[in-house]
């Protein structure tokens, strides 16, 4: 608890965290504040922001703001499933390798570090180019969780294996606690605030990575995120045209967002690390 | 005879990594432990006394060797937990053998996982309470406590009475007393002498004091560099020092200590 307290006098922790919070405001309580429709078309192409419509209309003559709320809720989404998809494998993975040790440590590393050095990204725009139809929302968040649980392995791996030689898990072994047991009950919450800060650096790179692959038009069919507005902008000659409403507001979003999330993660590391506090 | 040996090894070794890399932590060791008997494994930090110990204890295997543990080889049950029924431990450092994140009471409780018929929860409560009582801890006072909560010296109690509730035939004393003030340290021997009387257990205590090692046990092995040197009741040992890592220990002893009193005379006077 000590820690939670500490934490909350950072200021930094305190900055990212409120800007992650009026983000997820935004997504939340949006809806309520401003009418959404991203069907209809309210006015011409491109209109500038303006009273009515303060973002003004996308090539299609949709209002922007209710594109936006819509493509932050989408990204939200990606990010925390596929956040959680690749904390939950690589976590997994990496406290069994590292507690077992051995042989199985071996082959898990070498599996972790195969997976660590294909492309993501190319993985994923095979993928998704490979599969025209039902290229859902969902679908794309467990392709980006499955590709990007490197991460969270390999900084698991090591913490666990450190604790592996521990006292109190040699005493859980002869009290007859199976391996399984030991690596959920033993080691697991000792890891925690250290999973909760992969966790949070997961899920900014799955929101970036959703960014990107939409962007470059591999996005979800089914619904808007901030990268398909990216996307449609660009297709839609927005850039040349100078009409920043089309895509700045949605790109400021995507940095938001992750940058928040990255400031909360560094500020806990040097909470949680004390060798990283000056 | 071999009825009455504990524990028998037969020229065991313990190595660690490979090729190059190899580290032999325990080296072509042999010895017979009997029965109700204390022995002592003493040596420096890094002599392979824990990596033994924890042989004994079935928490690693020897790469080469045999072992016997009440005749049979000490894998020949194919359930580890028939052999923590029998062979238990305490461990060196108090604050670091519970899980920080579970009450001590409840992890005195998950001793009973071992046992084949586990008792009622009204029985495991009980007798919980009496393993405290066993080492002189109230059972109300740690109620709810968690391991951060208690003293070194409650602690490595807590540890003790995780023995009582288990009862078993062999008990391994990695370093208890070496982490605990001179007072804990002086009731955490007496508690493994009630423990030795009422289980009739036999005890391995393993620990760098030979100073200790002199007044608790019957007999006692010097190792070195994973060999042990050097073995025999305690009067030769510390008397008749044959080997010179021996002779080291005993210079290391303080001045204070230098004198030695006679055993029995020890044991009356700490009754």
């Amino acid at each position: 608890m000590e820690l939670v307290k500490g934490l909350f006098k950072i200021p930094s922790f305190l900055f990212g965290l409120a800007l992650f919070l009026g983000t997820l405001g935004l997504a939340f309580f949006g809806p309520l504040l401003w009418h959404i429709d991203v069907v209809s078309r309210v006015g011409d192409p491109y209109m500038a922001p303006g009273a009515g419509h303060w973002l003004g209309t996308d090539h299609l003559g949709v209002d922007m703001v209710s594109m936006l709320i819509t493509g932050l809720r989408a990204s939200l989404y990606v990010g925390f499933l596929a956040g959680v998809v690749a904390t939950v494998v690589g976590t997994l993975i990496g406290v069994y390798g590292g507690y077992k040790g051995g042989l199985l440590d071996d082959i898990l590393t070498v599996a972790t570090n195969l997976f660590l050095v294909i492309p993501t990204l190319i993985v994923l725009i095979l993928l998704s180019s490979s599969m025209e139809k039902g290229r859902s929302l969902t679908l794309i968040a467990l392709i980006i969780g499955c590709t990007t649980w490197t991460w969270s392995a390999r900084a698991v791996r090591a913490q666990s294996a450190s604790l592996r030689a521990r006292d109190h898990v040699a005493l859980a072994r002869i009290n007859g606690y199976s391996t399984i047991e030991i690596v959920l009950e033993q080691i697991l919450p000792y890891l925690l605030s250290y999973v909760f800060m992969v966790f949070i650096l997961q899920t900014a790179t799955a929101i970036l990575t959703e960014a990107t692959i939409s962007m470059l038009g591999l996005g979800p069919y089914d619904s808007i995120s901030l990268g398909k507005i990216l996307n449609d902008a660009r297709t839609n000659e927005a850039l040349i045209g100078g009409k920043w409403w089309a895509f700045i507001p949605a790109m400021v979003l995507v940095t938001v967002i992750a940058f928040s999330l990255y400031v909360i993660n560094t500020a806990m590391e040097g909470v949680f690390n004390p060798r990283l506090r000056k | 005879m071999t009825e009455h040996l504990k524990f028998e090894a037969t020229h065991i070794s313990r190595v660690f990594g490979h090729g190059k890399k190899a580290v032999t932590a325990v080296d072509d060791v042999s010895f017979a432990i009997k029965d109700r008997e204390i022995i002592s494994l003493v040596g420096q930090s890094g002599c392979g006394k824990t990596v033994l110990a924890k042989m004994l204890l079935r928490l690693e295997q020897p790469t080469r060797g045999e072992l016997l543990f009440n005749g049979k080889p000490i894998t020949a049950t194919g359930d580890p937990r028939n052999h923590w029924r029998q062979v238990q431990a305490v461990f060196q450092d108090p604050f670091s053998c519970f899980n920080q994140f579970f009450t001590i009471r409840n992890q005195l409780k998950a001793s009973f996982r071992l046992f084949e018929k586990k008792p009622s929860p009204a029985e495991i409560e009980e007798r919980v309470d009496q393993a405290l009582l066993a080492v002189n801890i109230k059972p109300r006072e740690i109620d709810g406590k968690f391991p951060f909560e208690l003293s070194g010296g409650q602690m490595q109690r807590m540890l003790l009475a995780r023995i009582f509730i288990l009862k078993p035939q062999v008990l391994i004393a990695d370093e208890p007393t070496s982490m605990v003030d001179a007072c804990s340290r002086a009731s955490i021997l007496d508690y493994l002498m009630k423990l030795k009387e009422e289980l009739s257990m036999t005890i391995v205590f393993v620990t760098h004091d030979i100073g200790l090692a002199y007044y608790v046990s019957d007999s006692i092995y010097i190792m070195h560099k994973g060999k042990i040197v050097e073995q025999g009741p305690p009067d030769d040992v510390t008397q008749r020092p044959q080997s010179d890592v021996t002779k080291r220990l005993l210079e290391d002893i303080p001045d204070v200590h230098r004198e030695w009193i006679p055993r029995e005379a020890a044991v009356a006077a700490a009754r």
